[in-house]
């Protein structure tokens, strides 16, 4: 396997102001801001994290909640820029993050196809060709033609892993996607992922359930307050891991 | 400048969704669907043209045309304000989800309300007709007018979508503004008589009247006054270059308020 860089991370931090009230209204602001009453609690949601990922390498991240396993993944994806270090990417990535998040609820299932592909940097002709296989896979049938909010919150995930992972990534990452929906589509969904790994895909996977980051990841790394604290192959971290949580 | 094209070029597909979403979503589930585009403006001008017109003894025929032509500008400009101001806030389960580059919610905002303002210019040319505003070459100083509140539009739609996930509050103060304009942008008044008096700057300053006014004298078959145009001119494209300044300093914080 070739030791290319799919994903460098470096030297990220990512700062968040906890203001102790919340200020959105202009009047707010000024009567706050002149009064010297707007305080913020620091908190850093990650703090100097740094490690690369290698092409066709699956990394589980391990750490318990709140140690900035979901910042981490959402700085990752582009949706937060640190506030610090870098992050470079090589290949197209997609991002299983809460699925269906993106979906309009007036819009039918149809028109959230072309409408969420279109988020995710896809052509029309792409999906065009794709939309068949689409709703095969989502198994939605004439629902398609409804519109998204009469859709049950399992029909809702069904349809937007279905968009997600018919192209074939180069950098998939998953946040605890692999329980979407019941347990027939689990399977298949679970079965989907594992025929991307053939193909030499580069994931990041979250997960509290360590025995799924054993049976799906070659690498594993453990985040502890914002911290990258141990980093190395599964078997080592997961050693490591017990004993953490124990 | 390179590095901004090719982005574009990647989410051209994505800006139409957009675009498209936003005329679809905002005539669905009515029976008269689109057509409401052409339908509201006719009925405004219809009570403007009773309670401007005949109640104030105005009889010129081509009142109602001179009242569209007004009219039509300026809720393009105040819908399209206020689309692109909620837009951040409206797309806020996608922001946090998917990385879009920003600009595109308040840009497909304001497109889309274009989409729907350029189709209620049938009207205008329906009403003229019967009404015997006959088109002459002058028609052709109308693209100017279309162009330049584009770009106006879409310059006060990436301040107010910058300040709008700040504060709240900017909804309510911009509506309150947007009375103001409509009140001194001479929709629904001869602008003679102001124009004469000492508050000749209210409107002469006012960059949506001159556009206005550049619309009308395309419509009504005169020259354009050459320095409203400058005016309105600088203007867009000063509040485009603020607009653009301010958004993307501070789109990298939206995510963190929204």
């Amino acid at each position: 396997m070739s030791k290319q860089p799919a994903i460098i991370v470096d030297n990220v931090s990512m700062k968040f102001n906890l203001s102790k009230e919340k200020v959105d209204s202009l009047k707010d602001y000024i009567i706050k801001s002149i009064k010297k009453e707007i305080k913020y609690n620091e908190f850093w949601a990650l703090q100097n994290v740094s490690f690369t990922v290698e092409k066709g390498d699956r990394v589980g991240i391990l750490g318990l909640n709140g140690a900035g396993k979901s910042t981490l993944l959402k700085v990752i994806a582009g949706v937060f820029k640190p506030t610090e270090g870098t992050v470079t990417k090589h290949g197209k990535m997609v991002p299983l993050l809460e699925l269906g998040a993106g979906f309009d609820p007036q819009y039918t299932g149809k028109e959230n196809i072309y409408l969420y592909g279109a988020m995710l940097g896809y052509t029309k002709e792409f999906i065009d060709e794709k939309y068949d296989e689409i709703v095969k896979f989502s198994e939605l049938k004439d629902f398609i033609d409804v519109p998204i909010k009469n859709y049950s919150s399992g029909m809702k995930s069904r349809l937007g892993f279905s968009i997600a992972t018919v192209v074939s990534p180069k950098i998939l990452i998953l946040d605890e996607v692999l329980s979407v929906g019941d347990a027939k589509f689990r399977k298949k969904s679970e079965k989907k992922v594992l025929s991307m790994f053939d193909s030499g895909v580069t994931v990041l996977f979250v997960s509290h359930s360590l025995a799924q980051v054993q049976r799906i990841c070659n690498k594993a790394m453990i985040l502890e307050k914002g911290k990258l604290i141990a980093y190395g192959d599964i078997d080592t971290i997961s050693e490591q891991y017990e004993k953490m949580t124990n | 400048m390179k590095k901004y094209v090719d982005n574009f070029m990647q989410y051209r597909f994505l800006l139409s969704e957009l675009v498209k979403k936003g005329i679809k979503l905002k005539y669905r589930r009515s029976y008269l669907g689109i057509v409401w585009s052409m339908l509201e403006p006719l009925l405004t001008m219809i009570v403007l043209t009773i309670v401007f017109g005949t109640l104030y003894g105005n009889t010129d025929r081509t009142f109602p045309v001179y009242i569209l032509t007004g009219r039509l500008l300026y809720s393009f400009f105040s819908q399209s304000t206020k689309a692109a101001l909620k837009s951040i806030r409206q797309n806020s389960a996608m922001i946090k989800k998917v990385y879009v580059p920003k600009y595109l919610y308040p840009l497909s905002s304001v497109l889309f309300n274009y989409v729907i303002f350029l189709i209620s210019l049938i009207v205008l040319a329906v009403v003229s007709v019967i009404l015997g505003v006959k088109p002459t070459i002058y028609l052709i100083q109308a693209p100017v007018a279309l162009i330049l509140i584009l770009i106006m539009s879409y310059g006060f739609g990436m301040i107010l979508a910058t300040i709008g996930v700040f504060f709240r509050d900017m909804e309510y103060l911009w509506s309150v503004a947007l009375m103001l304009i409509m009140y001194t942008c001479a929709i629904f008044y001869y602008p003679t008589k102001l124009l004469k008096s000492g508050w000749a700057w209210i409107l002469k300053y006012n960059p949506l009247y001159c556009v206005i006014d550049i619309f009308r004298c395309s419509v009504f078959g005169e020259v354009m006054n050459i320095h409203y145009f400058e005016y309105a001119l600088g203007f867009s494209v000063l509040m485009m270059a603020i607009g653009l300044f301010c958004f993307k300093k501070k789109q990298d914080d939206f995510i963190l308020y929204i």
